[in-house]
């Protein structure tokens, strides 16, 4: 069975229908892209697998479970993480307690024993920071653990983004334009920061990119969404060299 | 064991509030202190409480109020009618320690009730509705008359005759005329007490995990619900206990005087606004900062009686002066260089608490 499987997701904003029919299906492991001109319906559909929208119709279903109607927070618990097209990081706190708060549901004391720092908050602060720590090395942010996330180069915020929804202890891994604004040299390091999460974590993950030598270089499938439909869907090399794909898209 | 950077911050806050403690206490002792100055020693400690509330709820919830003094009064009328109902019954220490409860339990109650509806809400409506809450809370105590006698507690929005109290019965409230004889057991030590307790439990709540929810909240709540951050539940949290705080200073404030009214001139829209004051001007999310700008701006216009009529000018001179010092980048760049210079190492950006 797919770990995320989505079927005829539909919704309309008054009388746009901004993702139409939209059915999707992903194996555990896999690297999954969503491309499509701009104002396809790409991050609406992100928006409406991660709660922020309702669907009209559509089921979705994260391995096995139903997670159509629940909220952001719920869906975060459930297995599916983010990351934003606009990068959006706790930017006045320090890298690494941007990623602690990532941490916050797997690692926990009550209330009273973090304002009285009695009881277990010793222990799981300490656990926190050592997986917190061995999170940041994965993403070579270690040095920067005390920096605010404001100062941080743009390539570091992403990959603290990235990290950040990692430490949520993800099934399934969103990716919102990870390379938008990056150069080359810093996209090349993006994709190594994206296999590496793979082969790490074995994380499944879906994507949305316009940078075309990203999608051919690392993903393996591929859904291509016009107007809020699907046009054309499966392995990343036939669906790039499809003729209506390349009509719409691409460019001839 | 090494202390690390924020715990070494968090006892620098504490340092400075009891070094303060010993050098006013001290200079009190030798007779170094005028009546006057030693009458604004409690007041000084109150409002550095209600500024800490305050910059929990504005500058590590990033949730502006402007009616912190609602809250301030809710728990100085509580503890007061609690405190004068049973003045011949408990012993001072039991009784002053019970207001405390109450009046903290009191301002946290309305505090959780307000955030009920308005912290679903994104935007500015917390401060709309706090500046409401502050002016009708107000006006509604000037409306109440509680009494007691034998047969239990009489109350009424009418006046005080229609209580129909017994003979050897009792007006507490009394309209208007408020709170009258409340029992003076405020001192200075306690109101130290009071804000060392205040500063620990902020400061502490901001180093947990449920305090970097709350400012992950404050930074961008859309990433803060996508990481699983129970936004609407923290934000309760947060607001709950700011409201709570306040109630402690408002406890405070009505044992410190004689005649308790719910007067504009301590709870009305001005004062809230000079608590932000304080709390914008030590700066926003700076714990330390905040009790410092509340000792510092409580005691200089009084401190400035001495210029009369230019009292009121070299105040907002100073303000202005704090302004520039605490936010303009330039002279925060300045001050860390100077810093350095001595020996401090500060981390770089905003420092938090």
């Amino acid at each position: 069975m797919a770990l995320l499987d989505v079927n005829n997701l539909s919704i309309s904003f008054g009388g746009l229908r901004a993702v139409d029919d939209f059915n999707i299906s992903i194996e555990k492991g896999e690297l999954y892209g969503l491309i499509g001109p701009n104002g396809a319906g790409k991050t609406t559909v992100f928006n409406l697998l991660t709660g922020v929208y309702k669907p009209n119709e559509g089921i979705i279903r994260l391995d096995g479970e139903d997670i159509t109607r629940k909220s952001t927070i719920e869906i975060n618990h459930c297995g599916i993480a983010r990351t934003f097209q606009n990068i959006r990081l706790f930017k006045q706190m320090p890298v690494i307690d941007n990623v602690k708060v990532g941490l916050a549901e797997r690692y926990k004391y009550s209330a009273l024993e973090g304002i009285l720092h009695l009881g277990k908050y010793k222990k799981v602060e300490k656990e926190m920071d050592e997986e917190a720590m061995r999170l940041l090395k994965v993403f070579d942010l270690d040095k920067e653990r005390d920096t605010l996330a404001s100062n941080l180069p743009y390539g570091k915020q992403r990959k603290l983004e990235i990290a950040r929804a990692m430490a949520t202890n993800p099934k399934l891994l969103l990716l919102d334009e990870p390379a938008a604004g990056m150069n080359p040299n810093e996209t090349g390091e993006l994709m190594d920061t994206i296999a590496l999460v793979r082969k790490e974590f074995g994380m499944t993950i879906l994507l949305i990119e316009h940078d075309m030598k990203l999608v051919s270089g690392i993903c393996e499938k591929l859904t291509v969404l016009n107007f809020g439909r699907v046009l054309c869907q499966g392995e990343t090399k036939e669906v790039l060299t499809n003729p209506e794909v390349i009509k719409a898209y691409l460019g001839e | 064991m090494k202390i690390d950077k924020k715990t070494k911050s968090n006892l620098i806050t504490y340092g400075i509030v009891v070094a303060a403690f010993v050098l006013f206490t001290a200079l009190a002792s030798t007779g170094n202190l005028s009546s006057h100055m030693k009458g604004l020693l409690i007041p000084m400690t109150y409002y550095a409480v209600i500024a800490v509330a305050l910059n929990l709820c504005v500058g590590i919830l990033g949730e502006l109020s402007i009616g912190h003094c609602g809250f301030m009064c809710i728990g100085a009328f509580t503890s007061a009618f609690f405190s004068k109902a049973t003045a011949e019954i408990l012993p001072s220490g039991i009784r002053f320690f019970l207001a405390f409860l109450i009046g903290i339990a009191f301002a946290a109650l309305f505090g959780f009730l307000i955030g009920i509806p308005v912290l679903r809400l994104k935007g500015d409506y917390l401060a709309i509705v706090t500046l409401a809450f502050g002016e009708i809370i107000k006006n509604i105590i000037n409306a109440f008359y509680i009494g007691i006698d034998k047969s239990g507690i009489h109350f009424s929005l009418k006046n005080a005759m229609e209580l129909g109290l017994d003979e050897g019965g009792e007006v507490i409230v009394n309209g208007a005329m408020g709170i009258t004889g409340t029992p003076h057991d405020s001192t200075f030590t306690i109101g130290i007490v009071v804000l060392l307790i205040s500063l620990f439990v902020v400061l502490n709540l901001i180093n947990s995990r449920d305090g970097r929810a709350i400012m992950a909240i404050r930074d961008n709540y859309i990433a803060a619900e996508s990481t699983g951050i129970n936004v609407t539940g923290y934000k309760m949290m947060a607001f709950t206990i700011s409201a709570a705080i306040a109630g402690a200073a408002g406890v405070l404030f009505s044992h410190n005087i004689t005649t308790l009214t719910a007067t504009s001139q301590y709870f009305g829209y001005n004062a809230s606004i000079m608590i932000l004051v304080y709390v914008v001007l030590g700066g926003i999310g700076n714990i330390r900062g905040s009790v410092i700008a509340a000792c510092i701006l409580y005691l200089l216009p009084e401190l400035l009686r001495g210029f009369s009529n230019y009292r009121m000018l070299i105040y907002s001179i100073v303000l202005i002066v704090m302004m520039i010092v605490n936010w303009s980048p330039k002279i925060i760049e300045w001050r860390k260089r100077t810093l350095g210079r001595f020996g401090f190492k500060k981390n770089s950006g905003k420092e938090i608490a």
